[in-house]
């Protein structure tokens, strides 16, 4: 009695393409992805985009910057990348790098001050030396630590002669019998070792600290998101948002399959409402939907979590309606391709959740390997997860949105071309 | 009931051409011919019948005139227009075979929705949404949501939607599918009250009983064509003349009761043998006849061919085959 409903069972899931895609497609697809961040391609880990400026340029500071650059886990640039209005750039300065880390162009920016080269151990963590700045984004916790203690690995292995004759000074100084003095200054250095170890996470990774948790003084300072509360909050809501509104649009796009199921897509049809007058309408309802669920979604963000969205209204709107126009095309052009409520669920369920997991809305896209993170370039949420993340983390202008904005309109415009010329098959038969 | 064709005049440019014109209409679907070369034309204020089975090409057909479908060649128009012109649009309502409506509006919001879509607004949608909810006898259910109305309401707040902009053409494909006999008298009631008013109609059904209470005139569709067209009295004297059936059911091998009416110029439908005469007498014939076969009589009756008849007689097929 058994294997006749087995039986049963397999013809009616082989005939039922939606549980097949969902069932076997969606999870490969997804193992991929993750597999693909996370799993042990270590060729294709990510590089971690540092910027070296070399203000000492002694020896040793020179030496120190050829050892990050021969690191395969970093990516180091001293200059911006020639363009056609400058062949030639210059170095980068203090400020060019702290302009870019703030720009979200590099994770770190490192700044070896005038005078490292002189004095650059700094094994009993001597606050006179002037020490190594590292700049950082707050909302990459990942990247600054990262590159501590790969500058500490390469202070190891890069200036080797500098350590020798940094060691020899040490060793003068405690060589022989051990007076009192030098006992004191023996159980200080060890004291000072104990409690940087015992220092907590937060002092080592907070907005502003003093690591010299090395041989190398480092101080790191975060230069975006240094007053923010919560910094993955704006983040956060963006990235879940899109994802959402892509289900919500390509759901409530779902209502002209409902419509020509019924025959009241013929009805209407048959009346005043042109198809292209139907989607225009069915296209303005979505948008508002996808700007009501945002701004719902950011006020949420606001009450619960602090975030600061009545100081960034403007761009919010910005990139909230060209985010909602994007999505709202996005749905209009899956429903017009779909023939049935359930092709639209499993299609929208597949490209929906690839979508946004190398579009950055389930972890963010610097982990991803550099042709994954391109490959986000393709997704609606990528561009506004990077405008939103602008607005609301780097504070900038809505000017500075010119990128997001150009490409989510055109994104959006292309779908609903396409979505227009399929839907020609609801038109007449 | 207020006059629905006075409310919205007729404009004068189209007044003066017939509500429908049909000229040689084709329309294919692959190699399937569903339309194959229809004409006809309707008068104003008449009920126009296409009477004929499933498939036969009726739906096709209606959804030609609403523009719905793009013929292969011929021509449509409505007063004069071409058929998917605005001017033919306003002029022209359609109520689909399919219960078209939005399952979570009310029956109100309904006709609403789809009064704006033809452009009414303020107090003549309000008057035109009264109307039709008066007409469909849904006063009572009109704040009701549209999926939780009965069949039969469902059907009728389907015809008020296509008149909901006071049209002068209503194209019905086969309004009361599904439903019980109390909605369909119902539905009737609501085309009589139509019809009263002058409304001109054409009603696609298979079933013959509704051509002959509500159609002027009738087309007998078969396999795209038209391929009878008058009243129904014209087309049961086109067919029979004078001439009545005998049914009779008989007590005997199938095959020799069959094979007896076959003698007889008739033929066997459903276990009873049917046979057309020219004069009562001829009865007596036929029972001798079934007696010296060795058949014994169970049941016999006469009766004047009905448009069911008239379709067989022209197809060779039942209309609900």
């Amino acid at each position: 009695m058994i294997i006749p409903i087995v039986r049963t069972a397999i013809v009616a899931l082989r005939r039922d393409r939606v549980s097949l895609v969902l069932s076997f497609v969606v999870p490969i697809a997804f193992f991929t992805i993750f597999a693909v961040v996370f799993g042990g391609q270590h060729d294709t880990v990510p590089k971690i985009k540092v910027i070296v400026v070399d203000e000492d340029q002694s020896r040793a500071s020179q030496q120190l910057v050829k050892g990050l650059e021969s690191d395969g886990s970093l990516a180091i640039t001293t200059k911006p990348a020639p363009t056609e209005d400058q062949a030639k750039p210059i170095d980068y300065t203090a400020v060019t790098a702290e302009a870019a880390v703030k720009a979200g162009d590099v994770s770190v920016g490192l700044i070896v001050p005038p005078g490292w080269g002189a004095n650059p151990i700094s094994f009993r963590g001597d606050s006179d030396a002037p020490a190594i700045q590292l700049l950082n984004d707050a909302s990459d916790t990942i990247a600054p630590q990262m590159v501590g203690g790969l500058l500490q690995k390469a202070a190891m292995t890069a200036i080797p002669e500098t350590m020798a004759e940094q060691g020899m000074k040490y060793s003068e100084q405690y060589i022989g019998e051990f007076t009192p003095g030098q006992r004191k200054k023996m159980n200080d250095g060890l004291e000072q070792l104990r409690q940087i170890e015992n220092w907590p996470d937060s002092a080592r990774t907070g907005a502003a600290s003093s690591s010299s948790g090395g041989i190398i003084a480092v101080k790191s300072r975060s230069v975006v998101g240094e007053n923010k509360k919560s910094p993955m909050v704006s983040f956060e809501a963006a990235a879940i948002g899109v994802m959402f509104l892509l289900f919500t649009a390509s759901g409530s796009a779902g209502a002209l399959l409902d419509e020509a199921e019924s025959g009241a897509l013929d009805r209407v049809l048959s009346s005043r409402i042109s198809m292209g007058g139907l989607l225009a309408g069915k296209l303005v309802f979505n948008i508002l939907l996808a700007f009501t669920q945002l701004t719902v979604m950011f006020l949420w963000a606001w009450a619960v979590f602090h975030l600061d969205f009545f100081s960034h209204i403007p761009g919010f709107i910005v990139m909230g309606l060209c985010t909602a126009f994007a999505v709202a095309a996005f749905g209009t052009l899956l429903a017009s391709i779909c023939r049935t409520r359930a092709q639209l669920g499993a299609l929208s369920t597949l490209l929906i959740l690839v979508m946004s997991a190398i579009g950055g809305s389930m972890f963010p896209r610097f982990l991803m390997p550099e042709a994954m993170q391109k490959a986000g370039l393709w997704t609606i949420n990528a561009w506004a997860i990077d405008g939103f993340t602008k607005v609301f983390w780097r504070d900038l202008p809505v000017t500075a949105l010119w990128q997001q904005v150009s490409v989510l309109l055109a994104i959006g415009i292309v779908l609903l071309a396409v979505a227009r010329r399929i839907a020609r098959r609801w038109e007449y038969a | 009931m207020g006059d629905r064709t006075s409310g919205n005049s007729t404009p004068s440019t189209l007044a003066s051409a017939l509500p429908l014109e049909i000229d040689a209409l084709v329309k294919r679907f692959g190699q399937v011919v569903a339309v194959d070369g229809i004409s006809l034309e309707l008068r104003s204020g008449e009920c126009l019948g296409l009477l004929g089975p499933n498939g036969a090409g009726k739906s096709t057909l209606i959804r030609a005139i609403v523009g719905r479908v793009i013929p292969d060649s011929g021509r449509v128009a409505v007063f004069g227009a071409a058929a998917d012109s605005p001017a033919a649009r306003a002029e022209m309502g359609w109520v689909p075979q399919d219960l078209a409506l939005y399952p979570r509006l009310t029956a109100k919001e309904n006709l609403r929705s789809f009064g704006r879509y033809y452009g009414l607004t303020g107090k003549k949608l309000d008057e035109a949404v009264a109307w039709c909810l008066d007409w469909a006898a849904l006063q009572d259910r009109a704040g009701e949501l549209t999926r939780n109305l009965s069949g039969g309401m469902k059907r009728r707040l389907n015809m008020a939607a296509g008149l909901i902009h006071q049209p002068h053409l209503v194209l019905m494909d086969e309004p009361t599918v599904g439903v019980d006999p109390q909605s369909r008298n119902r539905i009737f009631e609501m085309i009589e009250a139509l019809r009263a008013q002058g409304m001109t109609i054409v009603y696609t059904t298979h079933y013959m009983e509704e051509a002959e209470r509500l159609c002027d005139r009738i087309a007998i569709v078969d396999h795209g064509r038209i391929i009878a067209l008058d009243t129904k009295e014209a087309l049961i004297h086109n067919s029979f003349a004078s001439r009545s059936q005998v049914v009779a059911r008989l007590d005997g091998p199938a095959g020799r009761v069959s094979t007896w009416a076959a003698q007889r110029g008739g033929r066997l439908v459903d276990s009873t043998a049917e046979f057309t005469i020219e004069r009562p007498t001829e009865i007596t014939g036929l029972l001798e006849g079934a007696a010296a076969a060795g058949l014994e009589l169970v049941d016999l009756s006469l009766r004047r061919p009905n448009l069911e008849t008239v379709f067989l007689h022209l197809t060779g097929r039942e209309l609900r085959d």
